[in-house]
């Protein structure tokens, strides 16, 4: 896994199998997700996996109506809205990601801040599609 | 390194204009530039001859996707016949067309030309809005569109960032867009020229005209707190809290400080001009300011001299009603999380202590994305110069004004200081 490049497109193969990985700077010692290939405060290549540990807490959500047309094809709709948001995770970094589990019928009532885990989302309306970035409210 | 930046020589906007903002299925982004050159022709004071402009820089963002069309630099350079001088597009989303203008303003301040035309356009009506969205959306970061987010999704996140950290909440989004309402109904250029109040109103007749019900509410939030008047769109955005899909174009003519005079007597000055780059919300800091704001505006003051407080008048880019109560905050001012009870408290109304977006703002002047940077020049043009009309601001003594421009999700911000000397 150490030799697979810092790239999105490494970060997208180990979503596919299940694993949520950023990568940090030997340098610095900065932590980043999704990983990249140039550390941009000390701008040297020396970046090693980190596998993430799936745990975070919500910082922001929205629950979209209007969907862009593949959301659209995957039955997303004014009636059936999705949620995205911004998640912390424990490590301190954030990421973006799709979100399930939350009461979408009354978006005020989500509670920004709550404990989260990842959850993998197979993509395209088969499921066929690239995994999509997700994550839940956390089992207690 | 030089932190403090300066032209080499002063840059004066000595001409302005803009097209209607609407949707005008009709027209082409040639057509649409055609109005705002002509526009711009007659606000020249004293006349001049166009063969006199040596370059065109157009802000553009993607009609290559709205209307599946691509390099628009010779073809707006031709409508207006600037054939075979120098046309450049630039893009940075929503802000493309300030690009433009700061690229103007370079190339006149380097010595390299004398008169210069900078403009935008964009043609979007002719999709459906879920293809706007998806092309609006490729201005995201890349992680954020994978997961599906779209522009009004990553501005309801922040929102509900801002409510969160604040305690502000949907009726103080509903301030801002009250009045952008009262400023669009004295905007004869912007695509809804309606106050809310007139709206409901419109509404009730054409309900009372079917022999329906006609809907009843008591004010303008109870009318935006109606989710069959005012739907969902990205929680906590609602329909009225995001710009419309437009189309039109705008253009203004800048020259050096020494000829000023050979065009009008009352130029005006680019105080100072900044411009910043921003990260995703995966990377920023804090998801309730934008750092490529914070950025353009240090630079713009300090190659201005001036500061906050002496701003005067100043449109800025409320694609959402939550962005222009963040960006209050991030143009200094007034203090982070004091923008909304600012809007509340009138402090940004025309009759204000600080007019926003007098123009009507993108929400109700309209959103063509590639225009928008530019047309908020002429607003402040028009302001500054006293010609605004009805929607003129009442304060004694305007001399300072400013734009902010704001692409993608921030990722490109603007500020530019304009003086009356």
């Amino acid at each position: 896994m150490q030799d697979m490049p810092f790239s999105d497109s490494s970060f997208q193969k180990h979503l596919d199998q299940g694993r949520l990985m950023g990568c940090r700077c030997n340098s610095c010692q900065e932590l980043y997700t999704p990983p990249r290939p140039l550390c941009p405060t000390c701008r040297l290549s020396r970046m090693e996996w980190v596998a993430m540990s799936g745990k975070g807490r919500l910082c922001a959500f929205t629950a979209i109506t209007v969907p862009p047309p593949a959301l659209k094809q995957e039955g997303f709709s004014r009636d059936n809205p999705y949620a995205v948001g911004v998640v912390e995770l424990a490590e301190g970094t954030r990421v973006v990601a799709r979100l399930l589990g939350l009461e979408l019928s009354d978006p005020d009532s989500v509670a920004l801040g709550q404990p989260m885990e990842v959850v993998f989302i197979k993509g395209g309306p088969d499921g066929s599609g690239d995994t999509v970035l997700g994550f839940q409210p956390a089992a207690e | 390194m030089n932190k403090h930046l300066r032209l080499a020589r002063e840059v004066v906007v000595v001409g302005a204009g803009m097209s209607p903002f609407g949707v005008f299925p009709e027209k082409d982004s040639k057509d649409l530039f055609v109005e705002a050159f002509q526009d711009m022709l007659a606000s020249v004071d004293k006349g001049f001859d166009p063969d006199d402009i040596q370059a065109l820089y157009l802000g553009n963002f993607s009609n290559d996707f709205f209307v599946h069309q691509a390099h628009w630099g010779p073809i707006i350079s031709d409508a207006v016949g600037l054939i075979p001088k120098p046309a450049t597009r630039t893009e940075g989303a929503c802000a493309s067309s300030a690009l433009a203008f700061r690229e103007g303003v370079l190339a006149i301040a380097s010595g390299l030309y004398d008169l210069v035309l900078v403009g935008g356009v964009e043609v979007m009506s002719q999709r459906s809005t879920e293809e706007v969205a998806e092309g609006l959306a490729l201005a995201t970061v890349p992680y954020e569109g994978q997961v599906g987010f779209t522009f009004p999704g990553v501005f309801g996140v922040t929102a509900s960032a801002y409510f969160h950290k604040y305690g502000a909440g949907r009726q103080h989004l509903m301030d801002v867009t009250i009045k952008s309402h009262l400023n669009g109904k004295l905007n004869p250029k912007a695509q809804y020229q309606a106050t809310l109040a007139e709206m409901m109103e419109a509404k009730r007749q054409k309900a009372l005209a079917k022999g329906a019900p006609a809907p009843q509410w008591a004010d303008e939030k109870a009318f935006l707190g109606d989710p069959q008047a005012n739907p969902m769109v990205a929680w906590p955005l609602h329909l009225f809290d995001c710009c419309p899909i437009s189309d039109g174009a705008a253009c203004v003519l800048l020259a050096p400080a020494g000829i000023a005079r050979n065009f009008t007597d009352h130029p005006l000055y680019v105080a100072g001009m900044g411009q910043g780059s921003g990260r995703g919300l995966h990377a920023k800091k804090d998801l309730t300011s934008f750092e490529a704001t914070q950025a353009a505006a240090a630079e713009a003051y300090a190659m201005s001299g001036l500061e906050p407080g002496d701003v005067q008048v100043c449109e800025v880019h409320d694609c959402f009603s939550i962005a222009e109560i963040i960006h209050l905050e991030d143009l200094g001012f007034f203090p982070p999380g004091h923008g909304y009870r600012a809007v509340a408290e009138g402090k940004t109304r025309r009759d204000g202590i600080k007019p926003i977006n007098t123009s009507g703002g993108l929400k109700c002047k309209g959103h063509p994305v590639g225009a928008t940077g530019v047309s908020q020049v002429v607003e402040i043009w028009h302001q500054l110069r006293g010609e605004a009309g009805e929607r003129q601001v009442p304060m004694q003594g305007l001399r300072v004004g400013a734009t902010h421009n704001l692409g993608g999700t921030g990722g490109t911000c603007t500020f530019t200081i304009f003086e009356r000397r």
